[in-house]
C-alpha cells in the first residue's frame, strides 16, 4: 500500500464528514439564491433569477456588510493588541506555569457563550455593577452609556475571541528558536528592535491565524450585536438571520450568506498563502 | 462461544427495536409549542383522559417553528402553536388541515367573538388559544404623566431619552409607527413605509434598546421607564412591582392571537382534534390566565378567574368586544420584501 493511498484512506472519514455535513448543505442553501421568495414565504422554484444578487448590491446591504467588516476589524486589532502580549508573557513564564496559564486563557470557553454575554449585561447596564460602584465612589454623577452600543459589541467580541489569538500566537512563539533573538541581541540590537525585526516577522503566521479567526467569527456574529448592542446595531449576521427567519426570504438570505462565505473564504486563503510564505522565509533565515 | 454471545446480543437488540416500533404504533401526538405555554401536568392529564401520549417540542419564536414547518412540509408535527399571521401563511402555503368542529365540543366554551377573527372567520384552520393587545408599559411611580399616545413613546420627553425600549420583532416595531400615523398595522405601501421609517430612525436615537424578551425586567430594575410591550408581558413586571402599569394608547393597538393549527401532514388527525378539545376545557384556560397572565378567548375559563387577579392586572379584563375593535397583523404576502427592507434601513441607521 503506497503511503499516498494510506494518507487518503486516513483522511477519508474527515473529508466525508466535511463533505456531507458542511459542503453539501452549504451548496444546497446557496442554490436557493437563484430563486424567488414565494408570496407566503418558502421558495418559488419556477423562476430562475439573478435578482437576489442585484438586490444584495443595494447600498443599504453593502453598507451593513462594510459596517460589520469595520466592527470585526476593530475587534481583531484589539484582540491582537491584548492577545500578543499575553501570549508573549505566557511563553516567557517559567515552564511549569505555562500549562496552567494557557488553561486559564481558555477557561471561559467552558461556559456557554450566551451566559458569558449576559454576564456583560449584568456588569455594564445603567444600574449594573460597574455603574453602581463608580457612582458610589463619586467618580461619575450619572450612569455611563456602556451597554447597548457599538462599544459594548466590540468589547463582547474582543472578550470572546482573544483566547484564540493567545493560543495561535503562543504556538508560533513556542516554535521560534530563541537563538535568533539572542543573535540579534549579541549583534547590538535593542529589545524593541529585536522584537520588531526578528520576533514579530517570525510569528506573523500565528498573528495571521489568530487575526483571521477573530475577524471571521466576528463578522458573522449575530448574538453579540443583538444582546450587547440592544438590537440597535445591525451586522451582516443579523441581516441574514432576519432574512431567513423574520422576512422568511430564504433566497435573499442565501444570497447574503453566500457573499459572506465568499469574503471569509478569500480571507482564509490569504491567510494560508501568508502562512506558506512565512514558512518559506523561515527556511531562508535558517 | 464468542459467536453465540454476539448472536444473543443481536437478538436482544432486534427485540428492542421491534418493541420500539410497536410502542410508536400506539397513539402519540407531537405538539410544537412555546416553552411553558401549556400546563405542566398536561401530558399526564391528557394521557389519563384519552390514553394518548404527548411529545412536546418547544420553539422560542414563531419564526423558528415556521422555518422548521416550511422546510419539512409540516411532517413530524400533529399540533403547532403559532401566532395568527403565521397560521395564515401556513394556510396559504396549503400546509394545514381543516378544523372539524364536530370533533371539538369544547368550542362551546369560547366567546362568540373568537369565531370572528379577521385572519380566519369561523375558525376553519386555526383555533385561538390566547389573545391580547400591544401597548405601553411604564413605571407609574417615575413617569410624571400617564402616557396615552404612541407619540409618547416615539417622541419621548427629554427625561425619557435613553429610558425607553421598543419591540424588536419587525411587525410590532413598525405597528407602533403605523398606529401613531393613523395607518393600518398591515401597511406595506412605500410612501407610508418611508414616513414611518423616518419616524422610527429618529426614535432610535432615544432608545435604550430594542427588546422583545426582557423589557419588563428593565422596568423592574429601573433601567427603563416606558417600554413598548405586549399586555401579558407587562403583567410580569406588574407582578414584581405594582407601580408598573399598562395602557393601550388612544390611537389603538393590534389584536394579537396565538392559535393552534393541525398540519395536513399530521399522522393522526383524530387524536389532534381530541387534543384541541382537551386544551379548550375551562381548567386549561384558567391555568393559562393564572400562569401566563394572558387573556384567553375561553369564556368558561375567564369566568372562573379570581376577581382579585382582574383587579391587579386590569388588562386581563379587557372585554372581547373591545379586543375585536383592533386590527390583527396579517401576512403581508408580496409586500414583505419592501417591508423588510424598510426594517433593515431602520436597523442599520446610526
Amino acid at each position: 500500500m503506497s503511503s499516498r493511498f494510506a494518507a487518503w484512506l486516513l483522511m477519508a472519514p474527515g473529508l466525508l464528514w466535511l463533505g456531507i455535513l458542511m459542503v453539501v448543505p452549504c451548496l444546497l442553501v446557496f442554490a436557493l439564491a437563484f430563486f424567488e421568495r414565494g408570496t407566503y414565504g418558502g421558495v418559488d422554484w419556477s423562476i430562475f433569477t439573478l435578482e437576489n444578487f442585484r438586490r444584495a448590491g443595494d447600498p443599504l446591504y453593502l453598507s451593513i456588510l462594510l459596517d460589520s467588516a469595520r466592527i470585526a476589524a476593530v475587534s481583531t486589532l484589539l484582540a491582537l493588541l491584548i492577545g500578543y502580549p499575553a501570549a508573549y508573557a505566557i511563553m516567557r513564564a517559567p515552564e511549569r506555569w505555562q500549562t496552567s496559564l494557557l488553561f486559564l486563557a481558555i477557561l471561559p470557553f467552558w461556559t456557554n457563550y450566551l451566559i458569558r454575554t449576559y454576564a456583560w449585561i449584568v456588569l455594564l447596564n445603567p444600574v449594573g455593577l460597574i455603574n453602581t460602584v463608580l457612582i458610589h465612589l463619586g467618580l461619575i454623577s450619572g450612569p455611563l452609556s456602556i451597554l447597548y452600543n457599538e462599544f459594548a459589541v466590540i468589547l463582547g467580541l474582543v472578550y470572546s475571541y482573544t483566547p484564540f489569538v493567545i493560543l495561535a500566537i503562543y504556538s508560533s512563539l513556542q516554535r521560534l528558536d530563541p537563538s535568533y533573538a539572542e543573535a540579534s541581541r549579541d549583534l547590538g540590537a535593542g529589545a524593541i528592535i529585536t522584537f520588531i525585526r526578528i520576533t514579530l516577522p517570525l510569528t506573523a503566521a500565528g498573528v495571521a491565524a489568530g487575526a483571521v479567526f477573530v475577524f471571521v467569527l466576528s463578522i458573522g456574529n449575530f448574538v453579540t450585536p443583538d444582546l450587547l448592542g440592544g438590537g440597535k446595531l445591525q451586522m451582516i449576521g443579523n441581516l441574514i438571520y432576519d432574512q431567513f427567519l423574520t422576512a422568511r426570504d430564504w433566497p435573499f438570505g442565501a444570497t447574503l450568506a453566500g457573499l459572506l462565505i465568499a469574503v471569509m473564504m478569500a480571507l482564509l486563503m490569504l491567510q494560508a498563502v501568508a502562512a506558506n510564505r512565512a514558512r518559506g522565509d523561515n527556511g531562508k533565515i535558517a | 462461544m464468542k459467536y453465540r454471545k454476539i448472536f444473543t446480543l443481536l437478538a436482544g437488540a432486534a427485540v428492542a427495536v421491534v418493541a420500539n416500533i410497536s410502542s410508536s404504533l400506539a397513539e402519540k401526538l407531537v405538539i410544537a409549542t412555546w416553552d411553558g405555554y401549556t400546563p405542566k401536568d398536561m401530558v399526564e392529564k391528557f394521557k389519563a383522559a384519552t390514553g394518548i401520549d404527548l411529545e412536546l417540542t418547544v420553539h422560542a419564536t414563531n419564526e423558528e417553528i415556521m422555518g422548521k414547518v416550511t422546510a419539512s412540509g409540516g411532517e413530524g408535527y400533529d399540533i403547532i402553536f403559532v401566532s395568527s399571521p403565521f397560521a395564515e401563511a401556513l394556510n396559504k402555503l396549503e400546509l394545514l388541515a381543516p378544523i372539524n368542529h364536530a370533533k371539538i365540543p369544547n368550542f362551546a366554551n369560547l366567546y362568540p367573538e373568537a369565531s370572528l377573527l379577521q385572519h380566519d372567520p369561523g375558525n376553519t384552520y386555526s383555533v385561538p388559544y390566547t389573545w391580547g393587545t400591544t401597548g405601553l408599559c411604564y413605571r407609574s411611580d417615575v413617569l410624571k404623566a400617564e402616557p396615552n399616545s404612541w407619540n409618547d413613546l416615539l417622541n419621548p420627553a427629554e427625561d425619557l431619552k435613553g429610558k425607553i425600549t421598543m419591540l424588536a420583532t419587525d411587525r410590532w416595531l413598525m405597528s407602533a409607527g403605523f398606529l401613531a400615523n393613523g395607518l393600518s398595522v398591515n401597511t406595506a405601501d412605500q410612501a407610508s413605509l418611508d414616513t414611518v421609517r423616518d419616524q422610527l430612525v429618529a426614535t432610535k436615537k432615544s432608545l435604550l434598546a430594542y427588546d422583545d424578551t426582557t423589557f419588563y425586567s428593565k422596568l423592574v430594575s429601573g433601567e427603563a421607564t416606558l417600554v413598548h410591550a405586549w399586555d401579558g408581558w407587562c403583567n410580569y413586571g406588574t407582578a414584581e412591582n405594582a407601580a408598573i402599569k399598562y395602557v393601550i394608547p388612544k390611537e389603538g393597538s393590534d389584536l394579537w392571537v396565538d392559535t393552534l393549527v393541525i398540519p395536513k401532514a399530521a399522522k393522526n388527525l383524530d387524536a389532534a382534534h381530541k387534543f384541541i378539545d382537551f386544551i379548550l376545557n375551562a381548567e386549561n384556560g384558567k391555568w393559562v390566565v393564572e400562569n401566563i397572565m394572558y387573556k384567553v378567548p375561553n369564556k368558561a375559563a375567564m369566568e372562573t378567574v379570581d376577581k382579585a387577579m382582574l383587579a391587579a392586572y386590569p388588562n386581563i379584563a379587557i372585554p372581547p368586544a373591545d379586543l375585536l375593535k383592533y386590527e390583527q397583523l396579517r401576512d403581508l404576502g408580496d409586500g414583505m420584501k419592501a417591508f423588510s427592507k424598510t426594517v433593515s434601513e431602520i436597523m442599520a441607521a446610526k
